[in-house]
């Protein structure tokens, strides 16, 4: 993507719906004449659509830019073996496997296993783990895999992910897992932009709210003093206002530049999978996407959640899941009719992508529109000193009914239950814009957007890890660490300190310890600790679920136990990719 | 002009949980009594009580105050409390975004402006070089008429974060066009003051004793998300008559100023506008003596524009 010839920027601005919807041909470089092709796209176009799968113990994987058009500009991706997503990796539980990656970028790169429990020297994170793979060269990895599910492969050099380098992983038990399905679809969700994802940064750096097209308005406030009068209307800004926050402050990047993917295809490319009725489908859910949270759900069908971040949970049947970056639920769904619509909107309902399961290709189920976005509620900003007021949130309440009796029992467990918060002193700083005292630890909420909606909403406080903790110890240590930013500036920290001005966290190898995130932002930040499992425990503190990946929510208090089991040292960042790379990222020391 | 800034840091006393749980268990019965459930849009409810949540002075166990800003208490955590000895090595090739330096230039007013008896040419614009916490900074603003520099104000500074919202700037301003040239040292504040309004108040000490003093505030509210209408307010002060410059003490001049802009895209955006300006005391003085008038209404078109 840096090296965009001028020649193709300089095409005409095509219609909205094309960057939003994409192209149906996904990705060749459609009606762009011979001459147009850049002598550097000696290679093929990319691979889009259901990535090719290799199966085995040795793997060779290329990485290089290759041509892509997904909205009617032709671009350069960065993809592994010419595709995108990249090629789907099945492994099983047991076999030691080797992957030969080799580099034919003009700059370095490399690949992370994510979710991968592996020796560090394996992990694939370029100053951290290793050197990263040069130009040219071949770096060999090699390691046991000791765990089942599904997972998922990137680069975790510069902006590369946002570029094209994902895949899928799927790891099969030595011997045949419990859950049967009579086919098996993985569904990976991503978001492309045309734009050089540095200069998108640039942009945030300059403008944090450059790509929020959603900013309460002048007519908005008529509209409310209208409906409930001036001093309502005032009210409801003020606060706001007076701090320099933005309710509507739901994502960094939007449709105005994303067209979102499932499975590297467009929404008007309408990735399909097929079935037979009667049968049981396994969808893998990944989301692969940079900067996009995901609200995911198939009108007229329930979905079966049986795995999340890859292990097994206590089968858990909803209507909708939201998918925060890089975390991957497994669904069983049974279909009946001919054709269901997967449907995918960003979280701040700027855009979507979908597919379809049908029983033949070509066919299409209705696509629903977008919801309207939701603002941020008091609660989202100051936890349980808003929210309780919050348990009472009326931002939460999307046009239902009010359940008074709801209420009264949020205003009950909020005098019991509440936990302040511990802030480090470089809190204080430029580098934080707001602070949370009292955070919320409710495991229940759903998050903005999908409070109340009328469907059932899956939360981490429905998911159980089968067969409880890895390890039954209780914790010898607490760790507390803020995810902290500042948007005006748009920097993004752990503690007030981005990574250049941070200490390695040192966990003593083989203890257990506990983690608390204390979410000082209005952003859900998805959280990842590589090398080693997070457990999330609930608000009891009783084991909930073994994850990957925690998403923490605004103003929101989670804990989680961690075996440091894994000698060496790893990374532990905010997937946002903008938000890892602006400094919400931390080195961990196991020794 | 410091008042803004303190303001925003303001640090208040940590709410006592006996308050905090009063506070909460008032709420649910005020709250359902005012509201008016079948013609409230829920989806934008305003929040319970937000005159006591949003008044700093108010003595209320949930006020904001204490969550922007402040000083770290002493038990504040120590960031580096779980290294155990282990620091980043200095020469590791991990550079995240907060060790690159990143650039911008925001040219916020070129336009052409028409007053009863003459037209002319004004830029205002504003670079930055840097990270996140320092950078080098810009400002240059100046007036041409036929093709000639009639008045123009550059300045580069250092700027340095000192609260979330605040830059300190030091530097120097040179100020150039058909008078006598003036050089300052210049050091001043510019930032987003609570409700949005961007700020900008430096004051300058030049030579044989003279000073200055420049406020500017702007205000940009959104008609639509591509219509906005600013406002902005501009006033010089200086602390001695300077007759080569033809500047009287105190307030000198005062422009108030409202443009419409169509962001056509964020960073391309072209404006219409009207501005007043007076002139006052003894700058007013010089003006009527060189037959000029000292306020005037100004019609404005240009462009916004950054990168
Ligand atoms: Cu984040």
């Amino acid at each position: 993507m840096k090296r965009i010839p001028k020649l193709l920027c300089g095409l005409p601005n095509l219609p909205r719906r094309r960057f939003i919807q994409g192209l149906a041909a996904g990705g060749v470089l459609l009606g762009v004449s011979p001459w147009l092709r850049p002598a550097w796209a000696q290679v093929t176009d990319t691979t889009t659509g259901s990535a090719p799968v290799l199966s085995g113990t040795e793997f060779d994987l290329t990485i290089a830019e290759t041509p892509v058009n997904f909205t009617g500009r032709p671009r350069l991706a960065t993809t592994i073996n010419g595709s995108i997503p990249a090629p789907t990796l099945r492994w099983r539980q047991g076999d030691t496997i080797t992957l030969r990656v080799t580099n034919r970028l003009p700059v370095d790169t490399s690949i992370h296993w994510h979710g991968i429990l592996l020796p560090f020297q394996m992990d694939g994170v370029p100053g951290i783990s290793f050197k990263g793979i040069a130009p040219g060269e071949t770096f060999i990895y090699r390691f046991k895999v000791q765990q089942t599910g599904t997972y998922w492969y990137h680069s975790h050099s510069g902006m590369q992910e946002q570029t094209g380098m994902y895949g899928a992983i799927v790891i099969e038990p030595a011997r045949g897992g419990p859950i049967r399905a009579d086919r098996d679809y993985i569904v990976q969700l991503s978001d492309w932009t045309d734009e050089d994802p540095m200069r998108v940064l640039a942009k945030l750096k300059m403008q944090s709210d450059y790509y929020n097209f959603n900013q309460p308005t002048v007519v908005d406030f008529f509209r409310d003093a209208a409906n409930d009068g001036v001093s309502a209307a005032m009210a409801k800004r003020r606060m706001w206002q007076q701090m320099r926050m933005n309710p509507t402050d739901l994502a960094d990047v939007s449709a105005y530049t994303y067209t979102y993917l499932m499975n590297g295809t467009t929404p008007a490319g309408n990735w399909t999978g097929l079935f037979r009725p009667g049968e049981k489908i396994r969808l893998r859910f990944i989301n692969s996407g940079a900067m996009t949270f995901f609200d995911v759900r198939i009108p007229g069908l329930k979905m079966t959640v049986i795995q999340a971040d890859g292990q097994d949970v206590e089968p858990f049947t909803v209507d909708e899941i939201r998918i925060g970056v890089a975390e991957t639920y497994d669904v069983i769904v049974a279909p009946k009719d001919d054709a269901y619509t997967i449907f995918a909107q960003s979280m701040d309902r700027t855009g979507h992508t979908r597919g379809t399961l049908a029983v033949r290709a070509g066919m299409t189920a209705d696509v629903p529109a977008v919801d309207k976005p939701e603002p941020l509620s008091m609660g989202d900003m100051m936890g349980d000193m808003g929210g309780g007021m919050g348990g009472m949130d009326h931002s939460a309440h999307g046009g239902m009914a009010m359940d008074h009796s709801q209420h009264a029992m949020g205003a009950m467990t909020m005098g019991g239950g509440q936990v302040r918060a511990r802030h480090a002193r470089t809190e204080y700083g430029p580098g934080v814009d707001m602070r949370v005292d009292m955070p919320r630890t409710n495991l229940d909420d759903p998050g903005i957007g999908l409070r109340n909606n009328g469907r059932r909403v899956l939360t981490y406080a429905d998911l159980h890890t089968i067969g409880g903790p890895l390890d039954r110890r209780g914790p010898e240590r607490e760790i507390e660490l803020h995810l902290t930013g500042n948007m005006e500036r748009y920097t993004w920290s752990f503690d007030g300190l981005e990574f250049g001005k941070s200490t390695p966290v040192h966990f003593r190898h083989n203890e257990r310890l506990r983690v608390i995130l204390v979410n000082d932002t209005m952003m859900t930040h998805p959280m990842h600790l590589h090398g080693m499992w997070s457990e999330l425990e609930n608000p009891d503190g009783r084991f909930q679920i073994r994850k990957h990946v925690i998403n923490v929510q605004p103003a929101q208090r989670v804990s989680f136990l961690v075996t440091a089991d894994a000698l060496g040292r790893w990374a532990w960042h905010c997937h946002l990719l903008l938000h890892m790379d602006a400094g919400m990222f931390r080195e961990v020391v196991v020794a | 002009m410091m008042v803004l800034g303190v303001s925003s840091v303001r640090a208040q006393e940590p709410p006592t949980p006996a308050k905090e749980t009063e506070q909460m268990k008032a709420v649910p019965d005020m709250d359902h009594s005012q509201m008016d459930h079948s013609k409230m849009d829920h989806g934008a409810a305003p929040p319970p009580d937000p005159a006591t949540l949003s008044d700093p002075g108010a003595d209320s166990g949930m006020n904001h105050g204490s969550m922007q800003g402040g000083s770290a208490p002493p038990d504040a955590r120590d960031p580096h409390a779980y290294s155990g000895g282990y620091t980043l090595d200095p020469a590791r090739p991990l550079r995240m975004a907060d060790e690159h330096n990143f650039h911008s230039l925001l040219v916020d007013r070129f336009e052409r402006v028409r007053t009863r008896d003459n037209s002319s040419t004004e830029y205002d614009l504003q670079a930055w070089f840097g990270r996140n916490y320092d950078r080098v900074v810009l400002k240059a603003e100046g007036e041409a008429d036929d093709g000639r520099i009639e008045d123009a104000h550059t300045e580069l500074l250092w700027g340095h974060a000192v609260a979330a919202y605040w830059d300190t700037q030091v530097g120097v301003r040179y100020d150039s066009g058909k008078n006598p040239d003036r050089k300052w040292l210049a050091f001043g504040i510019q930032g987003l003051a609570p409700y949005w309004f961007e700020v900008d108040a430096t004051a300058y000490v030049g030579e044989s004793g003279r000073t200055a003093l420049r406020l500017e505030a702007e205000y940009e509210l959104l008609l639509t998300q591509k219509l906005v209408l600013q406002p902005r307010i501009e006033a010089n002060f200086y602390g001695k008559r300077d007759a080569q410059r033809e500047l009287g003490s105190g307030l000198s001049d005062l422009v108030l100023g409202l443009r419409l802009r169509y962001e056509i895209r964020r960073e391309f955006a072209p404006y219409i506008g009207i501005e007043r300006s007076g002139e006052f005391g003894g700058t007013a003085d010089f003006a009527r003596a060189d037959g000029e008038r000292t306020k005037e209404t100004r019609f404005v078109a240009g462009l916004r524009f950054w990168f």
